[in-house]
């Protein structure tokens, strides 16, 4: 992996034309493309046949720089688009960006829906807490009390936790990295994308712009040192909550599970499905 | 796809068989090999029809959560290279709008059927209705143009349902079909036509290397050639405003200009072939009766009856409502005294109808709302009437 070049990564997997990108300076989304671009050379994944789906929102701008074929679609319409895809083609690898807003509020019944049928397809979900596109709003994962500009006097409504919903559907993978791990999210991309059933991967990235700046995590460093000093390891925060005596029970107050959550095997829908047709389909 | 196998599973040749029903078989014929629907009544026959026959020939139905997924759906499989479909009534309509514009933006071929039922909101479930003629022209926000097929019995709820999807791969963009709870439960004898009897019209697949392609750019006839997706092409399907490489220029008036204007021009460009209508008995008439959809049986008739009592009448059965086939209102407007417009909403189509009068001749709106068809003699006693 050390041998691998950043810039070589870029020049083989980007469409060059689309840049520069629209992403501002310090947004965590490019991280994200990065993490993405190591994962699929990594695996070695044919890229001809593999379909990049999004919403819309910054990190549905992903799609546009991956010089694959790529379906930006309507705002939190991404997963249903994408399951008409691989439900059409299950030979194409499907991998899908996406933002906490479009893929867990505008589009949480797709969200759903699409792990409950275990399609397979692998989501990268970008969760900044808020609307970065239209400036800075409340999202559904924004955490209480936080400020945008339409909670100007601090969020009053729980956050969704997009892992622990995934988890209790049953998706195959689940898994939820800051961009500040460097290694971990690449592991997990390419775990999703070789998992065959429904792979999401949540990975929490910094809008300085639109979020940052309300909730002082302006800074790069200020918000890169936030994500490390709030994430505990699932593992570590399962034991902790379990079996932690109350003083140690007592830090887990406001820290973020990250790790692997889930990592386990379900048919998908095109398994299921290719069954029906082989036993009702008609013989010429 | 096994041309044997769609004529198996469809069965006998001749069968009694519902308007809805009819729809999924002119799919089949046409070549759809996937359904991604939402149940609601009238419309849910057309997707029961699929999920039993898909099958049995190797395709795939897939029952989406709303009707919002199940275009999205269509539209994500038609750019695999699939013929897609989704069936539905006013409500789930209503929710399909956005990506209808999507579809269109994108030049993705695909279907949507409407069994209307009467509105607003959930309004008459059961009963018929053809409230959503401008809803469909205009539904969707942003300028465009539409292709709308309005068959009047069941026969052509299956032949013009392969029309449909015809158009929809030679424009490259979605094709609505929209029938009436009536029509949709109505039983009929229809034949399935042979082979030979119907064309089936393919989209355009690129035949250039993924090097030369530019997948948004055209030649004369306005509709870009597809490259479907898993081919090598990496082409980026957006709904923002694009260039003919597909990337997003949305801030650039020229682009969104050449591109919107292309959007409708490929479509008004080649009304001669897309815009289809019947005229019965309008060498002599003076008094146009213009109907479409269930209502023109009914006008059919009175035509009938009309002449038998020496009052010339003829009638105007509009096939293709969008686009709308101006000339031959406008050629008719010339010719007669009054035209009178049936319709089974509060006066929907005659709106196009006026504007293409301009005044030329009188026109005049039965309007009947609630569930129940005109009746041949309503009708008649107006012509009466108003002769
Ligand atoms: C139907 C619809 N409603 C609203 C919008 C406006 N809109 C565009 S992006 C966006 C939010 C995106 O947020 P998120 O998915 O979290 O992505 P981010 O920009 O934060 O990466 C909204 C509300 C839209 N495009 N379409
Ligand atoms: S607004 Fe936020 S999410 Fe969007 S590009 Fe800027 S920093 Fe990134």
């Amino acid at each position: 992996m050390a041998m691998k070049q950043a810039e070589d990564l870029r020049e083989k997997y980007l469409r060059q034309s689309m840049f520069p990108t629209i992403f501002c300076d310090g947004c965590g989304i490019g991280n994200v493309l990065n993490y993405t671009l190591w994962a699929i050379d990594e695996i070695e994944l044919d890229i001809d046949r593999t379909v990049f789906v999004s919403g819309i929102g910054c990190s549905s701008r992903l799609t546009g720089y991956v010089n694959a074929d790529g379906l930006h679609t309507t705002h939190g319409r991404a997963l249903a688009f994408a399951t008409g895809v691989k439900v059409a083609n299950p030979d194409l690898t499907v991998i899908v960006f996406t933002g906490d807003g479009d893929g867990s509020g505008i589009g949480g019944n797709h969200l759903l829906h699409t792990i409950r049928r275990n399609i397979d397809m692998t989501v990268i979900l970008v969760n900044n807490y808020t609307y970065g596109m239209t400036g800075g709003q409340v999202a559904p994962t924004t955490p209480m009390g936080s400020i945008t500009t339409t909670t100007p006097y601090g969020n009053s409504e729980w956050p969704l936790d997009v892992c622990e919903v995934a988890r209790a559907l049953g998706a195959p993978y689940v898994a939820r990295w800051p961009v500040t791990f460097p290694y971990q999210p690449i592991k997990s991309i390419e775990q999703g994308i070789r998992k065959r059933g429904f792979a999401l991967i949540e990975m929490l990235a910094p809008c300085p712009t639109a979020y940052g700046r309300r909730n002082n995590l302006r800074a790069l460093d200020q918000s890169w040192k936030w994500y490390k000093d709030h994430s505990l390891l699932v593992e570590e925060y399962e034991r902790i909550e379990r079996f932690g005596t109350d003083a140690e029970r007592a830090t887990l107050q406001g820290k973020i599970k990250v790790g692997v959550f889930q990592d386990s095997e379900r048919e998908c829908f095109s398994d299921q499905w290719r069954a029906v047709v082989e036993r009702v389909k008609l013989k010429a | 796809m096994d041309r044997n196998l769609i004529r198996k599973a469809l069965g006998a040749k001749v069968q009694f068989i519902q308007g809805d029903e009819a729809c999924a078989y002119g799919a089949l014929l046409a070549g759809c090999t996937f359904f991604g629907g939402y149940p609601i009544t009238p419309a849910t026959e057309v997707a029961e029809v699929m999920a039993r026959l898909l099958p049995k020939i190797g395709g795939c139905y897939i029952q989406m959560e709303d009707e919002i997924a199940s275009i999205a759906a269509i539209i994500g499989a038609s750019w695999t290279g699939a013929k897609t479909m989704t069936s539905t009534s006013g409500p789930g309509f209503s929710l399909m709008q956005e990506n209808l514009g999507y579809g269109i933006m994108t030049e993705t071929p695909c279907v949507i059927i409407n069994v209307q039922r009467s509105g607003p909101s959930t309004g008459q479930p059961t009963l018929g209705a053809y409230g959503d003629m401008m809803q469909a022209r205009w539904g969707t926000h942003g300028d465009h143009e539409i292709i709308m097929l309005c068959p009047a019995n069941v026969q052509e709820s299956l032949d013009l349902t392969i029309t449909a999807f015809n158009f929809a791969e030679r424009y490259r963009t979605p094709v609505l079909v929209f029938i009436d709870g009536e029509l949709g439960h109505m039983r009929e004898r229809v034949i399935i036509p042979e082979d030979d009897e119907i064309a089936i019209v393919n989209r355009t697949i690129s035949n250039v290397s993924p090097d030369e392609y530019v997948p948004f750019g055209v030649n004369g006839d306005l509709v870009p050639a597809f490259a479907p997706f898993g081919a090598g092409y990496h082409t980026y399907v957006t709904g923002l405003t694009h260039n003919e490489q597909g990337l997003p220029r949305a801030s650039s008036a020229e682009v969104h200009n050449r591109l919107v204007r292309r959007l409708a021009d490929k479509i008004l460009n080649n009304t001669d072939d897309i815009v289809l209508y019947e005229e019965l008995e309008t060498d002599d008439c003076e008094i146009l009766l213009v109907s479409y959809g269930i209502t023109a049986g009914v006008c059919r008739d009175v035509v009938a009856t009309a002449r038998q009592r020496g009052v010339k009448v003829g009638m105007l059965r509009l096939i293709t409502i969008w686009p709308f086939a101006e000339e031959a209102v406008a050629r008719l407007a010339q010719q007669v005294r009054m035209m009178i417009v049936s319709e089974m909403n509060m006066g929907q189509i005659i709106h196009p109808i006026r504007e293409a009068v301009a005044g030329r001749c009188d026109v005049r709106l039965i309007s009947k709302i609630g569930g129940a068809l005109h009746m041949p003699a309503e009708i008649m006693e107006a012509v009466e009437q108003w002769r």
